[in-house]
């Protein structure tokens, strides 16, 4: 092997590096900040205060708040995303005619790479409006907005990593359920849903991920006022809200205020990072079942 | 009623019900364009392109919001396009399988999973304050950079897998080292799927908003950047900036901006597939 082989080899490998080192930069800038945060604010308070108000006279540095309000917003996007995601799943891979299949996948395509300030205005300007005239006392900021149109947003992500999960399964099973005398819907309920159960899962962990990370549709539509709340119809703050309006104000570098959203960002970055590792666990576990 | 009807029936039901979920989405972009289009359409005219933002919206225009996307997209696609294709390079045709390719792979699917906001707070210290890049385009497209990182490198090896091992042992056979067969044969053979993939990734950076906020890209700038230090703007987030607004004229505004940033992101996405399919049908091993 001569010289300039082994010199490309090393430059390739550096460049692989990178994903390394991105990983380990997010760790350590997330960490470094929040240490510093924690040498100032006790762990205990962050964790079991109930009020999260650092940009105020009064701070106080309660993660919980902007913690119920994010999951807040992503519990009622995966009541939405799950039964449209899943149905629309079942339906391509059961039920469609390959013809649909090829018109249909693009489409949900399209859908899914809509940019999500876009999403963000159409929650504030078009699914708020229209709520309000249903729910008598609904805010023009509020949780249930954001969490519909971002329900609507992660559908393809669903819909398109299960109906892969249902396509792969056999179609030997599915013969033998007809040959029982099942019909189409007892199949795919009974046999294919849970023969690509893995696969399902991984898709509504990733779809739940995908939530909880979202910014400007809840930046646009949720409000910003942090409050410990389950009440879909008042204004709330989700964490990353709470980074944007940071980020958009003139808070000085290395002050307390700064090193919040970097503790608010690790919690973000926790629960992420949990969710998306048992969704790769999942998916080398059960992977090629049936092959 | 028998069990056979009862069958029928339910089966009946959830197609119906699996019709109305299929077509949800599609309604709901159809509501979104026309609603968009209603609103925005008649506000773009050659002044809205040329002006600069002003705070009368009648006369506010996104002359630096598009530049500054078009100064992102260039200067990400630079950096993000030679490591990914490397990265994937490497992955698929250098590193044995092992330990370090096990880790490498399960630190991309994480990747991929981190939200986009926090690639914005590691650009804010690792671009911004570590290395005195200020707010500048350079520190914004680093950071979209690493965020599209993943996408082209998962879409570089979807590709390369693709290239069968005949091609590579036809070109060993005529004496070719290692660098030319994957130079000459593996990369032009994969090319149709790597630029697909590209294509995606680029369109997804341009319609990042958050990650570009916390690094400290500004809503109001009054001139069209100069060099990658200047200070910038970007479509998305004059968006965000106009759609905040209570006022009315702002929102007309937005949505006008979003019309062409929805058609950038359609076009680039129809190229993707366009693309894709003319590689698939042209390539038969």
């Amino acid at each position: 092997m001569n010289i300039k082989e082994r010199i490309i080899e090393a430059i390739l490998f550096l460049c692989s590096a990178v994903c390394i080192l991105t990983t380990f930069g997010i760790i350590t800038v997330l960490l470094i900040q929040t240490v510093q945060f924690f040498s100032e604010v006790p762990i205990k308070d962050f964790l079991t205060d109930t009020q999260w108000t650092p940009l105020f006279a009064d701070k106080h540095f309660g993660i919980l708040p902007l913690l119920t309000g994010t999951l807040l917003t992503t519990a009622i996007a995966l009541i939405i995303a799950i039964p449209l995601g899943l149905s629309i799943a079942i339906y391509l891979s059961e039920y469609a005619s390959k013809n649909l299949r090829g018109y249909i996948k693009p489409m949900l395509e399209v859908l899914a790479s809509v940019p999500t300030v876009v999403y963000g205005f159409f929650a504030l300007t078009v699914v708020t409006p229209l709520l309000q005239h249903i729910i008598p006392g609904l805010a023009g900021f509020n949780a249930i907005s954001p969490g519909i149109v971002m329900g609507i947003m992660i559908v393809p992500f669903v819909s398109s990593l299960s109906e892969d999960a249902m396509y792969a399964v056999p179609n030997s099973m599915r013969e033998a359920s007809f040959a029982l005398g099942a019909s189409k819907f007892q199949t795919a309920i009974k046999v294919i849903v849970p023969a690509a159960s893995s696969g399902i899962l991984v898709s509504v962990i990733l779809g739940f991920s995908r939530a909880v990370g979202e910014t400007m549709i809840v930046a646009l539509a949720a409000g910003q006022q942090p409050r410990l709340t389950l009440d879909p119809r008042v204004p709330i703050e989700t964490i990353t809200t709470y980074i944007v309006q940071v980020s958009m104000g003139d808070v000085p570098r290395a002050s307390l205020e700064y090193k919040t959203i970097f503790s608010a960002g690790l919690t973000l970055f926790v629960i992420t990072f949990i969710l998306n590792n048992i969704s790769y666990f999942i998916r080398k576990r059960f992977r090629a079942q049936y092959e | 009623m028998n069990n056979e009807s009862i069958k029928t029936i339910k089966d009946n039901a959830f197609k119906g019900w699996a019709i109305f979920a299929t077509s949800v989405g599609m309604i709901m972009l159809a509501i979104l364009l026309i609603r968009i289009g209603m609103d925005g359409l008649h506000r773009i005219s050659l002044d809205f392109f040329t002006s600069l933002p002003s705070r009368r919206f009648a006369q506010a225009g996104i002359l630096t919001a598009w530049t500054g996307t078009l100064w992102i997209m260039v200067t990400t696609a630079i950096f993000a396009i030679p490591i990914g294709v490397g990265a994937g390079l490497y992955l698929e045709e250098y590193s044995k399988k092992g330990k370090w390719s096990s880790f490498l792979e399960i630190n991309i699917s994480n990747l991929a999973g981190v939200p986009s906001i926090i690639y914005g707070l590691l650009g804010l210290e690792v671009f911004v304050r570590y290395l005195h890049l200020g707010e500048s385009i350079l520190s914004g497209s680093l950071t979209l950079a690493l965020l599209i990182l993943p996408i082209v490198i998962v879409s570089t090896r979807e590709a390369i897998k693709t290239v069968p091992n005949t091609l590579r042992e036809a070109s060993y056979a005529l004496g070719a080292s290692k660098w030319q067969t994957v130079w000459w044969q593996v990369l032009p053979a994969a090319s149709g799927g790597i630029m697909t993939g590209i294509i995606l990734a680029l369109s997804r950076a341009i319609g990042e908003t958050a990650p570009l906020i916390v690094v400290g890209a500004l809503t109001y700038v009054p001139f069209v950047p100069k060099t990658v230090l200047s200070s910038f703007t970007v479509l998305p987030i004059q968006i965000y900036n106009w759609a905040s607004r209570p006022e009315a004229g702002f929102a007309v505004n937005a949505a006008a901006a979003i019309i062409v940033l929805m058609l950038i992101t359609f076009i680039m996405n129809g190229m993707a597939v366009y693309l894709r399919n003319r590689w698939r049908k042209n390539v038969r091993w």
